[in-house]
């Protein structure tokens, strides 16, 4: 390991914990808590990847998931974050987007090729001729993308965390720590986070040679880890702020979604690449990346460094540097005044020499083009942010550390809404007015001075405190006078480009140039003709070059150039963890194992599963035999239907009445206690929604049923107008609570009566009847219904009783050959009863009218839902009508389908809506909807199949038994 | 290697003259002003001075060329909708885009990858079947087909959706296609300008000038504008506008969000939606994921994102393509839809005379954006709407002749 130093204090790797794993093939070694690249750059490794467009070999630039030139798949994973993954034993990694290994990669041609591929070339060329895109698209997309998707990658369900909180501190730096242990000692419950595995920020790295920071850091983390009221989560990120101060803490293991009363964003800054020719070779890398590794890894970046910088920090990565031995040949500094007195003093006693008011002009590479071997230093002015290549010196060096400025780390707070100034002083954009309940610190709020930060750590925490309704002495702050930390114009031009600003999407300077020429010369287009800023990064470190660059083009002032919006998330954040466990509730019916055990084939209705029809055991029916059998048992004698999925809600209170009337098309005021009708629901334009039935149990009771798919939407329904009207009603949902079931056919009340005690004759409950008795011992409530026969009986009864009452009937009728019956059965004997399904035989636009169901519409009321549209619409002639149909006697053909179209002289008259064979009538029958001159009974009317065929249909009356009287005849 | 691509070696100056102008100070007068720089906008400005030689028509935006919905949706064209109407539309603008790159000398990217409506339920695979009858009725390629030729096309969608909505079949639409949706507004606005149009960007309408029930002015930002011909062409903000004229409309706001995944080598070679699962997917050609679902089921007239959006999307996309687990979304976003009743667009003539409409484009309006401009400026050159958009009429809506297009767009974007 030729680039690990001695043992530093509080470096992050266990050196009791020595591992090895491949990279490119080669055997590395490294320690527990290395990152991958950590361990790569200490064993002398220099090329992690390969950019995005060019395919130029990159090492290090932010060391800090600002940038992504070292992204490595391990054959299972890919896209992997190498700065900040932990490397683990036995890992075996590869660069991703390579052909034939990162360091041959045999795409790195196209880097010679990039004079042709000017900033927005894709828009210029390939599309002529026409026919040849698809052959220049598929190399473009061959090229296109990062790491390999892995199609065996498990499927991951990660379970989210939910966690509340008076404070959530977004970064655990200096200032976030301070906040924390304010916030804390002002009795506010603390959630503190940081993405670092451990807290302290700068305060871990950025030690100037000495490690007096360590000292604090240690005396916040001890008060910190001592209070009860921080919670510290580090190596979790904060992924976004979402309204009401919602922000989903991502880490490993999954989101925790904090909701807090208040959020302190302490999340720093991001150092920001200075531009020149080559800064993007393996070896250059920014300052911070250099003090990390260093400091967190004792790791040397490289043998003999050049600093360039144009603020202080420069000179504080210098010291660093020379402290653990590296040769730091020059401090080149872009500013004409250089540092303040006694940093510049602490560098020179170190024997580094200082060339101030110079730039690097650009890097010579080695001759392998993936090394430094020297750089190339010259006069820099300013004023006009020029370099003078004629004063050029040449240093030698293996390395290159950039410190020239930074930009803040501001996503939560665009997010959450902050209104931000740029703070000419600091050079950086800074929170000027901050959401309700929002508050920021440190460095994100453009203090720098450690002593201030710490200071204005506690300002925010008595800030937020005072919002939660404490009253404690506001805190002020000043900053200390020092010099800028950001450099107003850190970009040198080159003749011969490659002097990068985006890193993940390899765009120069000269691209901002040419793109502005084009008329791209806002922030926004220019962000989306050059892409900076669309990487995987999402402009870390690259967007506020963009700006400066653009400010400088078109000659205005930074502010006026304005931000490009910043999105979540803060990183890239998986799928997995988003989708967290990936929820599919179902619900049974009290009648499922019943079904489950008799055969019953389950299908999906929403969210409640239930039997389609019966298969039983042993027995070899197809499902269409199965379904006729049912219905034909229906038919001939008698057959149970689960129908527990119902929408069961009971209306009451003194509008009880007067809301149904309002809410549904029919009269309800003067119906009768124990009488039922139906309810039809409409919406606004008229368009049928739901039909249920609506039973009057008491003067100001009902009991109202609605479609199994609708029970949630009418729920929902009653309840908004309910608070619209204003009216004295009371829903109670019943749909989970009872269930439900229909004894149908003629040997129904055969088998009832043999449970109830109630007289359920034909005078006793005549159809459309309801009355309360006990059926099985349990008390239920009774209907006479008539969807699917003549003669049926509706019982619900309590969930938990379900099974027994259904049990107990299945028994009862068994002499007379009872079955169950599944959906399917129950579709085909409405349809040989008549009736249409809401949203089966109906769509998005149909009306009562069209649907046979004026008799329904009561449009002598006053008002009711869609009574407005109906009013209009009742004036105007249909454009359509629902009918239903018979095929010829002994039709053998290819069947229609549902949705087949009817079509009359090549135009669509209508369609097919519900077809189905009866066996019990021996025809095809149906449901179509035809133009209004095709309806009448006797009408024929063309439906043309999958294939193409014409097959005639004829619109017959319903019920259809007189199908079986005209047979018959 | 691309011949065309020389001269930007060979040259010492970037040799690319701008796109459009960048115009600041508006004259006083002009025969239209269009409200709103999107594709919309941008493509009845091009067509005004294409097909009808009208081109001192000034173009007003908010904020920059293409910066609301023409730049926030994922970038679907296609025309396999429910109605004859619907289907009639869209395919005339699907034509359209086939030749736009070449017409506007810009490459767009148009993409035909074709498109699979998946259905999970019987339900679905009933208005699959209704879509594609009337598809094929009116000559548009459309049809039904089963899990067997989706696993062919889509080799890693999970079929049975991990066994929580089995795919049962699935509308293919061959044409159906995706584009670069910020080149196309690029791609008109050059066009429309080297033919003389004036674009201004960050120009806010602030008022409409109508003297007895005809416009005669705009008041904007950068002062009063003359004119007799006023194109709204705005998303997000109709209601804004037509108040300004006091023209009622049934549109309502709902944010529609979307997402992108960080960039993999592409494998999904197609496009799919699943209406079941509020999912639609494509991979676009920097090897993004293209994700989205359905419109917010609020009112809200912002473009903030939400988590639960991004949260519910990822659950079901983990279901159709488990391996998809650890691979990350990068950023999300949201648009503002106009919606109408119908899911149909609102264009043509309004009540007030040189007013004219084209809104309610919800979440369908990118791929409508050739076929609209060429129709809006007919509309407006000729002050007749022309019978493609007749059934998009405003007064539909009190006639009660609305389009049917509810429930086939409603995810279908």
């Amino acid at each position: 390991m030729t680039g690990r130093i001695a043992k530093k204090r509080g470096e992050w790797i266990n050196r009791d914990k020595p591992l090895t794993f491949e990279y490119e093939g080669q055997v590395v070694n490294g320690y527990e808590g290395d990152t991958i690249s950590s361990a790569l750059w200490a064993a002398g490794i220099r090329v992690l990847g390969r950019s995005f467009k060019y395919h130029r070999a990159r090492g290090l630039l932010s060391f800090a998931n600002h940038d992504v030139n070292a992204l490595m798949t391990d054959g299972e994973d890919t896209n992997i974050r190498a700065d900040v993954w932990p490397v683990s034993q036995g890992m075996a990694l590869s660069a991703v987007n390579t052909d034939g290994g990162v360091v041959k990669d045999r795409n790195k041609y196209i880097d010679k090729l990039s004079p042709f591929l000017p900033v927005g070339f894709y828009y210029k060329t390939f599309y002529k001729p026409k026919s040849l895109f698809p052959f220049w698209e598929d190399k473009i997309r061959k090229a296109a993308g990062l790491g390999k998707v892995n199609f065996n990658y498990p499927r991951i369900l990660k379970p989210k965390r939910y966690a509340h909180c008076d404070v959530l501190i977004v970064g655990a730096g200096a200032s976030g720590l301070s906040a924390a242990v304010a916030a804390a000692k002002q009795g506010l419950n603390v959630i503190l986070v940081d993405e670092n595995k451990q807290a302290g920020g700068s305060l871990t790295y950025d030690f100037a040679g000495d490690q007096t920071t360590a000292d604090t850091l240690n005396n916040l983390l001890d008060e910190v880890t001592s209070n009860a009221n921080i919670r510290l989560i580090t190596g979790a990120y904060a992924g976004g702020y979402y309204t009401d101060h919602l922000v989903p803490i991502v880490g490993v293991d999954g989101i925790t979604k904090v909701r807090a009363k208040t959020v302190i964003v302490a999340s720093g800054v991001f150092e920001q690449p200075p531009v020149f020719r080559y800064n993007d070779l393996p070896g250059v890398m920014l300052g911070s990346a250099t003090q990390r590794l260093i400091n967190r890894y004792a790791v040397k970046p490289f043998q003999k460094g050049v600093v360039v910088t144009a603020n202080d920090h420069g000179y504080r990565t210098a010291l660093d540097m020379a402290a653990v031995g590296i040769e730091v040949v020059a401090v080149i500094d872009m500013r004409r005044d250089g540092a303040k007195r006694d940093l510049a003093e602490k560098v020179t006693e170190k024997g580094i020499a200082v060339h101030k008011g110079s730039c690097i002009y650009e890097v010579v590479p080695a001759s392998n083009k993936m090394a430094v071997k020297e750089v190339v230093v010259c006069h820099y002015n300013e004023d006009t942010a020029e370099a003078d290549p004629r004063s050029a010196v040449r240093l030698s060096c293996d390395g290159v550390a950039m410190s020239a400025g930074w930009a803040p780390a501001a996503a939560l707070l665009y997010q959450a809404g902050t209104k931000m100034r740029f703070d000419y002083d600091v050079q950086q954009f800074v929170p000027d007015q901050l959401p309700e309940g929002v508050f920021a610190a440190g460095k994100v709020n453009g203090v720098f001075d450690l002593k201030a930060r710490l200071l204005d750590g506690q300002r925010a925490a008595v800030e937020a405190s005072n919002y939660l309704g404490n009253a404690s002495e506001l805190i002020t702050v000043t900053n200390p006078e020092m010099a800028s930390p950001s450099h107003p114009y850190p970009i040198v031009n080159h003749p011969k480009g490659k002097n990068f600003v985006d890193f993940d999407e390899d765009i120069q300077v000269k691209d901002f140039i040419n793109a502005a020429k084009e008329g791209f010369d806002n922030i926004e287009l220019m962000k989306r003709f050059t892409t900076v800023g669309m990487g995987p990064s999402q402009g870390k470190h690259s967007n506020m070059n963009a700006i400066r660059i653009l400010a400088r083009i078109r000659q205005l002032p930074v502010e006026k150039i304005g931000t490009t919006t910043a999105r979540p998330f803060f990183h890239p954040t998986p799928i997995g963890h988003l989708g967290g466990r990936s929820f599919h509730p179902h619900r049974y019916t009290a009648m499922h194992q019943w079904h489950v055990d008799n055969g019953g084939v389950m299908m999906e209705a929403g969210v409640w599963m239930r039997p389609a029809y019966y298969v039983p055991a042993g027995s070899h029916l197809s499902a269409s035999d199965a379904v006729q059998e049912e219905a034909m048992a229906v038919r001939q004698s008698v057959g149970m239907i689960d129908g527990s999925t119902l929408g069961k809600i009971e209306v009451f209170g003194q509008d009880a009445a007067a809301f149904l009337e309002r809410f549904y098309t029919g009269k309800f005021a003067g119906q009768k206690v124990g009488g039922s009708r139906i309810a039809m629901l409409l919406d606004e334009a008229g368009v049928m929604v739901d039909d249920g039935v609506a039973v009057r149990m008491a003067e100001d009771k009902f009991y109202v049923s609605t479609n199994s798919s609708n029970a949630a939407t009418v729920y929902r329904e009653m309840q908004r107008n309910i608070q619209l009207w204003g009216m004295q009603v009371t829903l109670v949902n019943l749909t989970g609570a009872m269930a439900a079931m229909t004894v149908a056919g003629p040997a129904s009340r055969s088998v009832v009566e043999t449970l109830i005690d109630i007289d359920v004759s034909a005078q006793g409950l005549p159809d459309g009847a309801y009355k309360e008795g006990q059926v099985a011992g349990i008390d239920a409530r009774v209907m006479r219904v008539s969807f699917v026969s003549d003669l049926a009986f509706e019982i619900h009864v309590p969930y938990k009783a379900g099974m027994h009452v259904w049990q107990a009937l299945m028994a009862a009728g068994k002499q007379v050959g009872i079955r169950a019956f599944g959906t399917d059965a129950q579709r085909l004997l409405r349809l040989e009863m008549g009736h249409h399904l809401v949203s089966h035989d109906t769509d998005g636009l149909t009306n009562p009218f069209e649907a046979h169901s004026e008799s329904l519409v009561a449009m002598d009321k006053d008002f009711f839902i869609g009574q407005r549209s109906l009013k209009i619409i009742e004036k105007k002639p249909l454009n359509k009508k629902l009918v239903t149909f018979v095929l010829d006697n002994g039709f053998t053909g290819e069947l229609p389908k549902e949705c087949n179209l009817v079509i009359e002289n090549g135009d669509i008259k209508g369609r097919v809506t519900s077809i189905s064979h009866s066996n019990y009538l021996n025809r095809i029958i149906g449901f179509a909807f035809v133009s209004p001159e095709q309806s009448k009974s006797g009408s024929r009317f063309q439906v043309r199949t999958d294939s193409g065929a014409m097959v005639p249909a004829t619109v017959t009356q319903a019920p259809f038994f007189h199908l079986l009287e005209s047979k018959g005849a | 290697m691309p011949l065309g691509l020389l001269k930007y070696a060979l040259s010492k100056e970037h040799p690319a003259p701008r796109f459009f102008r960048d115009c600041t100070e508006p004259k006083k007068s002009y025969d239209a002003v269009i409200i709103g720089g999107g594709g919309h906008g941008l493509a009845a400005a091009y067509y005004l001075a294409k097909d009808f030689g009208i081109t001192n028509v000034a173009v007003l935006e908010k904020g920059y060329i293409g910066g609301g919905n023409t730049g926030r949706n994922t970038t679907i064209v296609r025309s396999n909708y429910l109605t004859p109407e619907g289907v009639n539309f869209y395919d005339a603008s699907v034509k359209m885009y086939e030749d736009l790159s070449q017409e506007l000398d810009l490459n767009l990217f148009y993409s035909t990858r074709g498109h699979f409506t998946l259905a999970h339920t019987d339900s679905a695979m009933r208005t699959m079947r209704w879509r594609a009858e009337v598809n094929k009725h009116v000559g548009v390629e459309s049809r039904v087909v089963g899990p067997d030729e989706i696993s062919q096309a889509c080799p890693q969608l999970d079929i049975s959706c991990s066994g929580q909505a089995p795919i049962q079949g699935a509308l293919y639409h061959a044409p159906g296609s995706v584009a670069r949706h910020d080149a196309v507004a690029w791609g008109y606005a050059k066009e429309a300008d080297r033919m003389g149009v004036e674009i201004f960007q960050s120009t806010e309408v602030t008022g409409i000038d109508v003297k007895s029930g005809k416009v005669v002015g705009v008041n904007t930002s950068k002062g009063y504008i003359e004119t007799n011909r006023v194109l709204s062409a705005v998303a997000g903000f109709t209601p804004r506008i037509t108040e300004m004229v006091d023209i009622e409309t049934p549109i309502v706001i709902h944010p529609l969000q979307a997402c992108v995944s960080e960039p993999m080598k592409p494998w999904l070679d197609t496009i799919l939606v699943s209406g079941s699962l509020h999912v639609y997917v494509s991979q676009s050609s920097r090897g993004e994921l293209v994700m989205g679902s359905s419109l917010d089921p609020y009112e809200m007239h912002s473009t903030r994102s939400s988590l639960d959006f991004v949260e519910g999307l990822t659950s079901h996309i983990v279901d159709m393509f488990p391996f998809l687990s650890n691979v990350k979304v990068v950023r999300q976003w949201a648009g503002m839809a106009d919606l109408t009743p119908d899911f149909a667009p609102i264009m043509g003539k309004t009540p007030v005379e040189g007013f004219y409409l084209d809104a309610g484009w919800g979440t369908w309006g990118f791929k409508a954006t050739p076929i609209s401009g060429k129709t809006m400026a007919e509309t407006m050159a000729r002050d007749i709407a022309p019978d493609l958009i007749e059934p998009f009429r405003l007064t539909r809506f009190e006639d009660y002749e609305l389009t049917g297009e509810k429930g086939a767009a409603s995810v279908g974007h």
